[in-house]
């Protein structure tokens, strides 16, 4: 047996193009005659328009063509309908005709010959507002006499989600209690920065009446989908191509007015459109992430028994209903209230409020990490109270190893065994010495603390039977063709369409074991509406463990196919031959073997096939997962807190996570890594601040703190395998956990170091003047 | 204005607006997309390129004031092979969405010329003018690490 492809970290096979400048973003299309569209927005948060002038812009040298509200009727729906949450969607026009509602609302488009005659021609459009009353806090938004953003939308309240399995015995937990603790936790929004801001190109052929939209994506078929409804274009003529994606973290799933504006306007004019976002634009235009004003309880025994935990939440949505905004501080929010522990009762009730802000959705994890945060920081609240270690406290509520286990919110986790990856974690950091370290720092006034979460997720999103259950407008399956050339070269056209995620690496390598061939003969081909099967996109950490299902149990026909050939071609009976590394063969004789090449050769050429055997390589499955997948893992920080300056440093961050078999652990390390920072640097340094007037005030990378390199230490890695039991090949998502758990770990670890002084909870970002303050006994001015 | 700038090597004549950028005269005059654009303020790094040889964020400074000079974009950087650079970000994983990545390899190999022998808080201090969002820069990290050993022995 030669050394398996599968588990091995092989370097990523899309690399060459990006290491060389060679590879072709949206921003990147270059079509002859091709127009530079820039979309003025509004300055303000809040206002009536009355009156928009674009006589002057329109006269401009290189200026093309001027279109507002009034030329054009298109609206941004919503495609994640809550049930039982009484959700309004209140109409979201791709440019604002009477009112504004956010710092980036679109008033007007303008098209020109190049970047720089369109955004002069901008700025030389004349609005004239007038301001009205914003509000920015979603709790504030829900009160008596808040500014109202939709007359039909009362109290700003978008929905009501409330998730209560078993009323009576959340009321019996809590009042049998001995202990509750309760906290005020704020999510604050972040903004999910993909280094490449939103882009597309537009090319409309009045010929063949076909619509091609490249546009940064990490869902084309959905684009295509929406953007059919919303251009007219019926989706066989409509073309959506997500070539190489500079990133998205949630923030290019939504299907935004300004691709559909690209498309829309080259059909008008008939000319070739580009559009690209300035970093500026993306902090106001592109979704936020979190927002949450949560007050959330946990109940107790004396004994360390956690009995119920419930929270209601104030969730900002922004000014309009983003795509999948609904979804996510319910959904994939409330369903993780009892967290890796066993939670008898659980409790979340979810308003999701409209304010005059950027809408929200899906970023990086959506709704776990703040469930996980919550549930992680009353767990350690509440080991406090009661005087216990918080390891062994979490270990006294822990779940026990598990198969398929019913948790109180209703989901059934696929499989854990919790307790290998918390020991690990704690031999790599030594926990009982380092405990011995902190005491002896504090008493030379050295503040050293550690946080450790034990934690699992769901994500592999999901049976379709689910999401329609659960409002989401769309299915969850996926799908892969595997078409084999004559000369044995394979291309896989996949549904999904990854942005940074390795999956042509990662899935040849899926090919490449089930059936031999080498991956320099297998092609991913992914991104590209005319070229692939119909997939739901990559988020939700779906794209390996539901697209990756699809692809091997295609190979896996595959491979029955080839060996009916090859029995076909070795005159012997299909149940005699063997397979081993791209060789078929009669059992016992290895010398005498097909290769897959051979067969697919001899398939292809078709001159003589078994009977009822049709010609061709070529295998096509659609999957649908029959649950969804739940990695878990332990997750440690050490951190250092300076009380002089507030300065808090991570000194050591250790994470073992377990997301099953690992194809390729090279990218999963790459996953871990690039979520660890992001999480991290929720707690530490990011934030976003509107004014009460609703202007952003973190508008740009000057003002937003983004992590770093030198923020960081090298983080220790490790890892367990607990296969799902439900997935073809056992694997788990893995690109979302880093963020999941590493908010509340260093968080923690900060206020474990603070516990000399007392100190309520700080509001995150943990920033030196906040920690500072805190500790000198001054306002955090929030 | 009429301006003359040598882009990897090739002598390229123009006649510009004074207020185009670098960044775009390169992108959209030439067509030379690899260098990438990730802010308007200067921070993000992704525009990164070799001016004369030094490192320059290619999105705050003039296409005019590029007259005369030469300027080698990640396009130019490895001639018909791979940079030491580029070997090591691809071998170490050094990149995921790789929007970033242009910028980072022009950055990190200016950088080791005049730091051939960098420790590793050393690059990490350097790398504050790059942003990545997806790698978490540990294996950003690495790879400069092993294009620095690299170019060592290779010297």
């Amino acid at each position: 047996m030669t050394t398996r492809i599968f588990g091995s970290g092989i370097k990523r096979r899309e690399d060459p193009r990006l290491i060389t400048g060679r590879a072709t973003y949206s921003d990147d299309i270059r079509l002859p005659g091709m127009l530079h569209m820039v979309v003025v927005r509004s300055e303000l948060a809040h206002a009536r328009l009355v009156k928009v002038d674009t006589s002057r812009a329109a006269a401009l040298p290189g200026v093309v063509a001027v279109f507002t509200g009034h030329d054009v009727a298109m609206n941004t729906p919503c495609a994640w309908l809550i049930p039982d949450s009484g959700l309004k969607v209140p109409p979201h026009p791709v440019l604002a005709t009477d009112r504004v509602r956010y710092v980036g609302d679109g008033i007007a488009i303008v098209l020109a010959e190049t970047r720089y005659l369109a955004e002069d021609a901008a700025g030389a459009i004349h609005v004239e507002y007038e301001e009205l009353p914003a509000v920015v806090n979603p709790e504030e938004a829900t009160r008596d006499g808040a500014p109202q953003l939709f007359d039909d939308v009362p109290h700003n309240i978008a929905f009501r989600w409330i998730m209560n399995p078993n009323p009576e015995g959340l009321k019996q937990a809590f009042d049998s209690a001995d202990l509750v603790i309760k906290e005020r936790i704020v999510q604050q929004r972040l903004l999910p920065t993909a280094m490449e801001p939103r882009a597309c190109a537009a090319q409309w052929n009045a010929g063949t009446q076909e619509l091609t939209i490249w546009v940064t994506s990490q869902n084309p078929h959905i684009h295509r989908f929406i953007l059919s409804g919303m251009t007219g274009v019926p989706e066989h003529k409509l073309r959506i191509i997500a070539p190489e994606v500079g990133g998205g973290f949630g923030s290019k799933i939504p299907v935004y007015p300004d691709e559909a504006l690209a498309g829309w306007a080259a059909m008008q004019l008939n000319r070739p459109v580009r559009w690209s976002e300035t970093r500026s634009e993306n902090y106001i235009t592109t979704i936020h992430g979190r927002d949450h004003v949560e007050y959330v309880e946990m109940a107790l025994k004396n004994d360390g028994t956690v009995l119920a935990l419930k929270g209601t939440v104030y969730a900002g949505m922004g000014a309009y209903i983003s795509t999948a905004g609904p979804g996510i501080p319910t959904i994939l929010h409330g369903l993780m209230y009892s967290g890796a522990y066993n939670i008898a009762h659980v409790y979340c009730e979810s308003i999701g409020a409209l304010t005059n802000t950027t809408p929200t959705d899906a970023y990086r994890g959506a709704g776990r990490p703040e469930a996980t945060f919550l549930v992680e920081r009353l767990m350690e609240k509440a080991a406090n109270a009661l005087n216990m270690d918080p390891v062994a406290f979490r270990r006294k509520n822990l779940l026990p190893k598990f198969e398929n286990h019913t948790v109180a919110t209703g989901l059934i986790y696929d499989s854990g065994d919790y307790e290998p990856a918390l020991q690990k974690a704690l031999a790599a950091v030594d926990y009982d010495s380092f405990r011995r370290e902190q005491a002896a720092a504090r008493e030379q006034g050295r503040y050293l603390g550690i946080g450790v979460t034990t934690y699992t997720e769901i994500c592999g999103l999901g049976p379709s039977q689910v999401a329609g259950a659960i409002g989401f407008q769309g299915g969850l399956w996926e799908s892969a063709i595997i078409r084999v050339s004559p000369a044995g070269k394979v291309q896989a056209l996949m549904g999904i369409s990854p942005h940074g995620q390795g999956e042509e690496t990662t899935f040849a390598q899926l090919i490449s074991e089930e059936l031999g061939f080498p991956v320099e003969d297998i092609e991913i081909v992914h991104g590209d509406t005319n070229m692939t099967p119909m997939g739901w996109g990559t988020y939700g950490s779906r794209t390996t463990p539901v697209a990756g299902a699809a692809l091997v149990k295609a190979a896996r026909k595959m491979k029955e196919k080839a060996k009916a050939m090859a029995a076909h071609l070795l005159e012997a009976a299909v149940e005699d031959i063997d397979y081993d590394d791209g060789k078929f063969f009669v059992k016992g004789s290895p010398d005498k073997f097909k290769s897959i090449q051979e067969i697919t050769l001899m398939a292809t050429l078709a001159w003589s096939l078994p009977p009822g055997m049709d010609p061709g390589m070529e295998e096509s499955q659609f999957y649908d997962p029959p649950n969804f997948v739940y990695p878990f893992g332990t997750h440690i920080a050490i951190v250092e807190v300076d009380p002089q300056t507030g300065q808090v440093t991570l000194k050591r961050y250790v994470a073992v996570d377990d997301c099953g078999p690992q194809i390729n652990p090279l990218i999963v390390s790459g996953q871990i890594h690039g979520g660890i920072v992001q999480g991290v640097a929720q707690a530490l340094f990011e934030g976003v601040v509107y004014d009460d007037h609703g202007q952003l005030l973190t508008g740009s990378m000057m003002d937003y703190t983004l992590p770093r390199a030198d923020m960081f230490p090298t983080f220790e890695l490790d890892h367990t395998v607990t296969p799902s039991p439900h997935h073809p090949i056992g694997i788990k998502g893995v690109g979302e956990t880093g963020t999941i758990a590493s908010t509340p770990t260093v968080y923690n670890a900060v206020m474990d170091a603070l516990r000399p002084f007392n100190l309520d909870d700080i509001p995150m970002p943990l920033t030196p003047a906040r920690v500072w303050a805190a500790i000198h006994g001054h306002s955090n001015g929030h | 204005m009429k301006v003359s700038i040598k882009v990897n090597g090739k002598q390229y004549e123009a006649d510009i607006e004074p207020r185009l950028l670098l960044v775009h005269f390169l992108r959209d005059q030439l067509n030379m997309t690899g260098t990438k654009v990730g802010c308007d303020t200067s921070q993000c790094g992704s525009c990164t390129v070799h001016l004369d040889g030094k490192a320059l964020k290619s999105c705050t400074y003039l296409a005019v004031m590029a007259d005369g000079s030469s300027v080698t974009t990640i396009e130019g950087l490895g001639g018909s092979g791979l940079h030491p650079m580029q070997e090591s970000f691809w071998e170490k994983h050094g990149l995921q969405c790789g929007f970033c990545t242009p910028g980072m390899i022009m950055a990190t190999t200016a950088y080791l010329q005049h730091h051939p022998q960098p420790t590793e808080e050393d690059i990490r201090q350097h790398l504050e003018g790059n942003i990545c969002r997806c790698t978490g820069y540990q294996n950003i990290v690495a790879a400069v690490k092993s294009a620095a050993e690299k170019m060592a022995g290779g010297d």
